[in-house]
């Protein structure tokens, strides 16, 4: 009796181990595609975030790895927790998170701002969506989320393995802007790898820039043979792709298009939240086409999903990067906000959002020293972008304390002007002269230029020099710059030296 | 007559911005015959500028302002072409309603004098009718807002617009009868340029008992006491009175412009120069004692000559302040059949208004002339306008005989006389 009492216990015990871990194995793989759904609920998955490194955007890999451990610690937490608490509170949500279907597509925005040297504000939009999807194999896809339907009917009828779109409006000025995140020509520029089973490509490549001028309201259609061209080695597929078959390669540009608000609102409409909310209400025309550079691109690849690369991906990316020129002249003072650049400030993160980000450039202002940014913020990162170590100030709007008690974020950026002393004394006609002192802190490297503007005044006849043809000769100005010598200081050398060296 | 006045304000408005848009622009606010060292808007910033760097604005020899005008567009400065377009507003709309008070009034004299059965039979046709004269405001405002010299000088920003409009607003307070603020615009005019201070005796002649006139120069000082020790307040010191004052009236800068003194001064000898000084500027006050006595029924018209003679002989004249009095010309457009030179007048005043900008270039840029080739413009256009004035006097005059003695004159003997004024 004891040993069938013992049997069936054991079995028992074997059944509720069982029981328990399909139960554990079920809530790691569940409660984390709902918590991508629904990021700004859970706070499991916001301190998650927070303590992640910023993304690196030129490396896909890594971030793929980044995601599974978040995706990792975010269950663990919920997995304590859901033992913790008591068990008939964790069994209905189990239930409810096991009903709704793992969404495959996630989208990202952030927007990286950058002070640069000569004055002006480089502004950089990244958008990206990742959907696990196919679009290669012959189900069509027809439920579309986060992803624009209109780019991947695109993808799935031309074959299209990459899709490389830009629209660049001004000339990127390397020498005082620095590198950009993404080169980009002016005018159009588009360049598109073919998938393998693609018959005719130049049918297809006519056919695909009739429909992206369509999608874009762009004048895409004037791509044609005559300026289409087939690189052998210049362009590698930026995605996975087992065979670099040229064949299958594409690159035409327009420099004489324009980019002007009908190709900036078909690129907003393909945002998951459109331009209503989250970071894509800054981009309003009238302040983005007043600027200096403004480029616009669209980036289709295929991508891995994880490290062992058994599952493929589609990225889709959007950038939008915007140089500001806003010198005030006449007046040293700069200040920079949101409101000024974009003539809006931002309420709320894009809800479709699993992340949303704003960076500001500090590196070469690490003590505060040239500007100060305000409301201020303790989040640091620290990224590599383009080789070099840049740190950055974060600003996470997922979270509500960035937006403060006004529901709203300006961010300011205020250079703090070196205060030259100006000693100035205007002349008295024929009584005395100007006299003009500025103590001028002079960058390295750079051109510093002083013009002043002056008058004509008639002179009496009595006044006139005797060879008045020849003008008047304006004296010299006197450069002195303040270093401290102990040479010239010396006089009391008495060894055997030449007079100049005590100068 | 709304509608077509705001029609007129809407394009006066709207060619001002235009240009201020265009290049023109900086273009004119260079020229010498547009600003004077008294009215350049190049200085206006350099005081602005010189005050926020904490030095006096008056220490050098750049700005002669009033305080009163820093502290305008210490506030202004950004929003100065709308300031200077709602000047020019302000001073036709004034004009407007001045004159058709002012039409009012002599219709209203006029239809007690045929009452009063004071004309002569024969001189019926120069009786003046409420047709003729309905358009005439509606053609004043025309007259100064389209006038290329007012365009000109409000798109080079010329602190001259603003003093129109306060003498603009002197005048519809003097011929509306309110003599405080007759006194106040008279005063605050007085003090942007001295000048002004000859038209106090046709706002007197509007005043007939002599309580009033002790009222109304007691008003007026006292305004002006307030205005120079605001200024006092403001700046803190007493700098400004010799930039300003001592600048107009002793004339140390000799820059060229439409004016009389530049080259007379610049080739004087200096012993001299006082004495001169002094016969130029009392040529212009001199003018206010005979004129007022001669023109003591009619005081607008007195406003119009003393605004003409300001606007030749003083010591920086641009054509913003010519624009001010050519404005009223058509309130005397029933005088044309007495005028004798307008034909010659106006081809110099264009031909000398097309010469300026060449002759200049030829003296400064090119050196193929020199400073006498645009003082002899500036003699010829100053002519003109002399004998423009004086014609528009003589017409009137005449009238005014006409309408005491009748149309067509006879001699004792009967035959025919004609009329010429000594």
């Amino acid at each position: 009796m004891a040993a069938h009492r013992c049997s069936r216990s054991a079995l028992l015990l074997v059944l509720c181990s069982l029981c328990l871990f399909s139960i554990a194995e079920s809530q790691e793989t569940t409660p984390a595609g709902d918590h991508r759904a629904t990021g700004v609920d859970n706070p499991q998955s916001v301190t998650g975030s927070t303590e992640q490194m910023a993304e690196q955007p030129t490396v896909v890999e890594e971030e793929e790895e980044e995601e599974e451990d978040r995706r990792w610690e975010a269950t663990r937490d919920e997995v304590e927790t859901e033992n913790t608490s008591a068990p008939d509170t964790s069994a209905p949500t189990f239930e409810v998170h096991s009903s709704v279907p793992k969404p495959k597509d996630d989208f990202q925005e952030e927007l990286v701002i950058r002070p640069l040297h000569s004055g002006d504000i480089y502004a950089s939009f990244q958008f990206r969506t990742l959907w696990e999807t196919d679009f290669t194999t012959g189900n069509k896809v027809s439920h579309y989320r986060l992803f624009p339907k209109s780019l991947g009917q695109v993808i799935s009828k031309f074959s299209v393995r990459e899709l490389h779109i830009s629209f660049t409006q001004g000339y990127w000025r390397t020498m005082q802007w620095g590198q950009p995140f993404l080169p980009s020509p002016p005018g159009a520029e588009l360049w598109v790898w073919f998938q393998d089973s693609v018959t005719d490509v130049d049918e297809t490549w006519k056919e695909l820039t009739n429909v992206l001028s369509g999608i874009f309201c762009a004048s895409l259609n004037f791509i044609d043979s005559t300026n289409t061209v087939q690189p052998s080695a210049s362009f590698k597929p930026l995605g996975i792709g087992n065979v670099t078959d040229h064949r299958f390669l594409r690159y035409a540009t327009l420099p004489r298009e324009i980019v002007c608000t009908e190709n900036l609102t078909p690129w907003k409409k393909l945002l998951p939240c459109g331009s209503k909310a989250g970071l894509a209400v800054l981009l309003k025309s009238e302040k983005l086409f007043h600027s200096s550079f403004h480029s616009q691109a669209v980036h289709i690849r295929p991508v891995c999903k994880d490290w062992q690369c058994k599952t493929k991906s589609w990225e889709l990316r959007q950038t939008l990067n915007v140089v500001f020129d806003l010198h005030t002249p006449g007046q040293g003072k700069q200040e920079w906000s949101l409101f000024k650049m974009f003539s809006r400030t931002l309420t709320e993160a894009c809800p479709l959002a699993s992340s949303s980000k704003i960076y500001v450039d500090i590196t070469d202002d690490p003590q505060g020293e040239q500007f100060e940014v305000s409301p201020a913020t303790h989040l640091l990162s620290q990224a590599m972008v383009l080789g070099d170590r840049r740190t950055f100030s974060l600003y996470d709007l997922t979270q509500q304390i960035t937006f403060g008690t006004v529901r709203s974020l300006n961010l300011h950026i205020r250079w703090k002007s070196s205060e030259g002393y100006i000693h100035y004394q205007p002349s008295k006609d024929r009584v005395r002269p100007h006299l003009l002192e500025m103590l001028v802190q002079l960058p390295p490297n750079s051109v510093t230029e002083v013009t002043v503007q002056f008058e004509r005044a008639l002179l009496k006849w009595t006044e006139y020099t005797p060879d008045p043809n020849h003008g008047f000769y304006v004296g010299s100005s006197v450069i002195s710059s303040l270093v401290p010598s102990i040479v010239a200081m010396d006089t009391n050398s008495t060894r055997e030296q030449p007079l100049f060296s005590s100068l | 007559m709304a509608a077509p006045m705001t029609l007129l304000l809407i394009v006066a408005v709207t060619i001002r911005a235009v240009l201020y848009r265009s290049g023109v622009a900086d273009l004119v606010s260079e020229r010498v015959e547009v600003v004077s060292p008294l009215t350049a808007w190049k200085r206006v910033v350099e005081g602005l500028a010189l005050l926020d760097l904490g030095v006096s604005p008056y220490s050098g020899d750049v700005f002669h302002e009033t305080p009163l005008i820093i502290y305008l567009f210490h506030f202004l400065v950004d929003y100065a072409e709308i300031t200077f377009m709602l000047a020019d507003v302000i001073t036709a709309v004034a004009l407007y309603m001045a004159v058709k008070d002012y039409n009012k009034q002599v219709f209203r004299k006029q239809k007690y004098a045929l009452e009063a059965d004071r004309y002569p039979l024969d001189c019926l046709e120069l009786i003046r009718s409420p047709g003729e004269m309905y358009y005439i405001p509606l053609k004043v405002a025309m007259c100064y807002l389209l006038n290329p010299f007012t365009v000109l000088s409000c798109v080079a920003k010329s602190t001259c617009g603003l003093n129109n409009a306060v003498i603009a607003l002197f005048i519809l307070s003097t011929v509306k009868g309110n003599m405080l603020l007759s006194a106040i615009f008279l005063s605050l005019a007085t003090y942007q340029s001295i000048y002004p201070l000859t038209l106090s005796a046709a706002a007197l002649l509007y005043l007939i008992f002599w309580w009033f006139v002790a009222q109304y120069a007691f008003m007026y000082l006292g305004s002006l006491l307030v205005l120079v020790g605001l200024s006092f307040f403001l700046l803190g010191f007493w700098d400004y009175l010799p930039s300003v004052y001592g600048f107009i009236l002793s004339v140390p800068d000799l820059t060229p412009n439409i004016g009389l003194f530049w080259d007379f001064f610049a080739e004087m000898f200096e012993h001299f120069r006082l004495f001169f000084l002094c016969v130029f500027q009392i040529n212009v006050f001199f003018y206010t004692l005979p004129l007022s006595i001669k023109l003591k029924e009619h005081p607008v018209f007195l406003i119009f000559m003393q605004l003409a003679v300001i606007s030749i002989f003083k010591s920086y004249p641009t054509v913003g302040d010519i624009s001010l009095y050519l404005a009223f010309l058509p309130v005397w457009s029933h005088l044309h059949r007495f005028l004798r030179n307008i034909f010659l007048v106006s081809c110099v005043l264009l031909a000398c208004s097309a010469l300026f900008p060449v002759l200049w270039h030829l003296w400064i840029y090119a050196g193929s002339a020199n400073s006498n080739f645009y003082y002899a413009i500036t003699l010829l256009f100053n002519v003109a306008q002399i004998l423009l004035v004086s014609d528009y006097f003589y017409a009137f005059l005449r009238r005014e005989h006409h309408l005491s003695y009748g149309l067509y004159l006879k001699r004792k003997d009967g035959s025919e006389a004609t009329l010429v004024l000594k």
